[in-house]
């Protein structure tokens, strides 16, 4: 093996709040095959947002080490994050986070625009990503007129753009009904059997459930399994 | 790298575009500070080089190359005698003296007269200089001076009023009971000339006659008006101080005897008056620009507050922060442009008004457009800085956290 895919060691970050240092993640150690579907699993305050950012590269941790493709994270200085952040990390959110004065086609040609992509190039991509994604009939639609599913899957469209080797939803269901829910979760899968790596953060099981691997995190320790939670 | 750049500013355009078009109202609002500075800067400017050059050809077209001196004299030595004016006519690079004595006379023409009539006396050098006051006739010559003729040119208000219908050439003219023989009549003044009759030029009703004869006439023996005129100008200066000697000489050295005015000075000094005014209005208008720059700069840190989450979430699809800072720099620069254009067409609407009510001429000013134009952009970047770097330091999980 010539290089590490993705290796956390003894990830610490502490937040400086009101006087006193916290800290939100402790020791924390997460090792990742390409081609995994992972849920993080945990309630609200148990650091996993804090993981999302620096798995996210949104972020930089306080100590320890991160490998993603054989570099070192913390190493890298403002423009490498973002070219990490454009090229390797396809970022999904709760509320979507689409720009609503921009249709369909335009939100996914964004990260395309970052990337340097040629106009023609992100048009005939952004189309492609949209085919995939099941919207091919909604190319122009701006967000306001589409339905919540439809504006998740545009994002996750949108996340798909550059190619990224890993797909990091965050709470990806959360603002969606059980059945788009489990749509959304289904299109995961299939981009997950496409050899695409996938980490989904969640507080709901049932939704941690359908990766292949769970991990838990509570108060900023990380285990694998669902030991200690329910 | 180039294309990818140039194809983030033409993105970043036109999202600063649409987020223009999107708040219409407020993006007014916000540049009309722009667009009163840069219409005040621009009407003033126009406005005023358009009086500039006016006054400047005014006094232009009264002749640079000379200058007056007004006599006052002393109790006993009321003004200068011709022995005087003999003494600077003698200087060197004097190119001749005009003399000017008037007095108010009564012009009368068979049953037809006047009583507001000027009588001036002239000589010939006040004809050889202004060739071209003469319409019909002849001018005064050396032996109309010599031999104290009764001889008179007439002023074409003076000739409309006396001679209605008969060729004046010839006729004798009464004035103040003494008979003149019309030898000329003059051109009609035109409206420039406002200027050069209160500096001593010929007035509505004028009788022009030699000014040895005007001296009889008067019953003086002192000049008390005079013009010289300069053979070569850059000597200007150094004539005037040779021609205040013969003139303290006159005077025995007493004060306030007489006024030199120098023409040319005057002109400096005139465009120096209006230059500082041009600037000191212009400053006073630039403050208003400054105030719309703050003004922008304040919708641009509402701008970059509100749209929190859109700049986490461009940070997360691999923005860098200087494309951040590029983008709301690009929008503070399009919003004082535009503000800078509707300016420049308000302020040359506002101009043109202007110099239509004034009565100049409305010249288009290149300088005064730039300045309008580069006035706001420097505005536009000045205060665009602040928010656009805050916005490109935005913390991205804090931003997108901001839901």
């Amino acid at each position: 093996m010539s290089e590490e895919y993705f290796a956390m060691r003894d990830i610490v970050k502490t937040y400086h709040v009101g006087g006193e240092d916290q800290m939100v993640l402790k020791h924390v150690n997460l090792f990742i095959e390409e081609g995994e579907f992972l849920s993080i699993l945990g309630p609200s305050g148990s650091g996993k947002s804090t993981m999302m950012n620096i798995i996210g590269c949104l972020d930089v941790p306080t100590s320890g080490e991160y490998v993603l493709k054989g570099r070192h994270i913390g190493e890298l200085d403002q423009h490498e994050l973002a070219q990490i952040r454009c090229h390797e990390i396809g970022f999904i959110f709760q509320q979507f986070q689409l720009l609503p004065r921009l249709d369909a086609m335009k939100n996914v040609e964004l990260p395309l625009i970052y990337a340097g992509v040629p106009r023609r190039e992100r048009a005939e991509r952004a189309e492609q990503m949209l085919v995939r994604v099941g919207l091919s009939e909604r190319l122009h639609h701006f967000p306001n007129q589409l339905s919540g599913g439809q504006q998740q899957r545009v994002a996750i469209a949108r996340a798909l753009a550059t190619d990224p080797t890993i797909l990091l939803a965050d709470e990806p269901t959360g603002a969606l009904d059980q059945t788009t829910g489990r749509q959304v979760v289904e299109l995961f899968h299939d981009l997950n059997d496409e050899g695409r790596t996938v980490i989904m953060i969640t507080h709901d099981l049932k939704i941690a459930r359908q990766a292949k691997r769970i991990v838990n995190i509570l108060d900023g320790v990380l285990s694998e399994g669902v030991s200690e939670y329910d | 790298m180039i294309k990818s750049r140039l194809s983030m500013f033409r993105e970043s355009v036109s999202m600063s575009l649409s987020n223009v078009a999107h708040n219409k109202m407020r993006s007014f609002l916000t540049i009309l500070g722009i667009i009163i500075g840069v219409a005040a800067i621009i009407a003033l400017i126009t406005t005023v080089s358009g009086v500039t050059g006016e006054i400047t050809s005014q006094f232009a077209a009264m002749g640079t190359g000379k200058f007056t001196v007004t006599v006052q004299g002393t109790a006993l030595k009321p003004g200068l005698t011709e022995t005087d004016v003999r003494k600077i006519e003698a200087l060197e690079n004097v190119d001749g003296v005009s003399v000017k004595l008037s007095s108010s006379a009564v012009a009368k023409f068979g049953s037809s007269w006047s009583e507001e009539v000027t009588l001036e006396g002239r000589n010939t050098a006040y004809f050889r200089r202004n060739d071209d006051l003469l319409a019909r006739g002849r001018t005064l010559n050396r032996l109309d001076e010599e031999q104290h003729s009764f001889v008179c040119l007439i002023s074409h208000d003076l000739q409309e009023k006396l001679f209605y219908g008969v060729d004046p050439l010839g006729k004798k003219l009464a004035v103040n009971g003494h008979s003149f023989t019309v030898i000329g009549i003059l051109k009609e003044s035109s409206g420039a000339d406002v200027m050069s009759q209160a500096l001593g030029g010929s007035g509505d009703e004028t009788v022009i006659v030699p000014y040895t004869t005007a001296m009889r006439l008067v019953g003086s023996a002192y000049i008390r008006s005079l013009e010289v005129y300069v053979r070569d100008t850059d000597g200007t200066d150094d004539l005037i101080e040779r021609t205040e000697e013969v003139l303290d000489a006159a005077f025995n050295g007493h004060d306030d005897t007489y006024t030199l005015i120098n023409m040319s000075s005057l002109l400096d000094t005139m465009d120096t008056i209006l230059g500082m005014m041009t600037t000191m209005l212009a400053g006073i208008a630039s403050i208003s620009l400054l105030v719309g720059g703050i003004g922008i700069m304040n919708m641009m840190l509402v701008s970059v507050t509100e749209r929190t989450t859109e700049i986490g979430l461009r940070k997360a699809l691999g923005a860098e922060p200087g494309q951040i800072q590029t983008q709301f720099l690009i929008e503070a620069f399009i919003l004082s442009i535009l503000g800078g254009i509707l300016g420049i067409i308000l302020g040359l609407l506002l101009s043109a008004l202007l110099s239509s009510l004034i009565g100049t001429a409305f010249t288009l000013n290149g300088s005064a457009i730039l300045l309008g134009v580069g006035f706001s952009a420097g505005v536009g970047i000045v205060f665009g800085w602040a928010p656009a770097r805050k916005a490109s330091r935005l913390n991205p999980i804090d931003a997108l956290r901001a839901m």
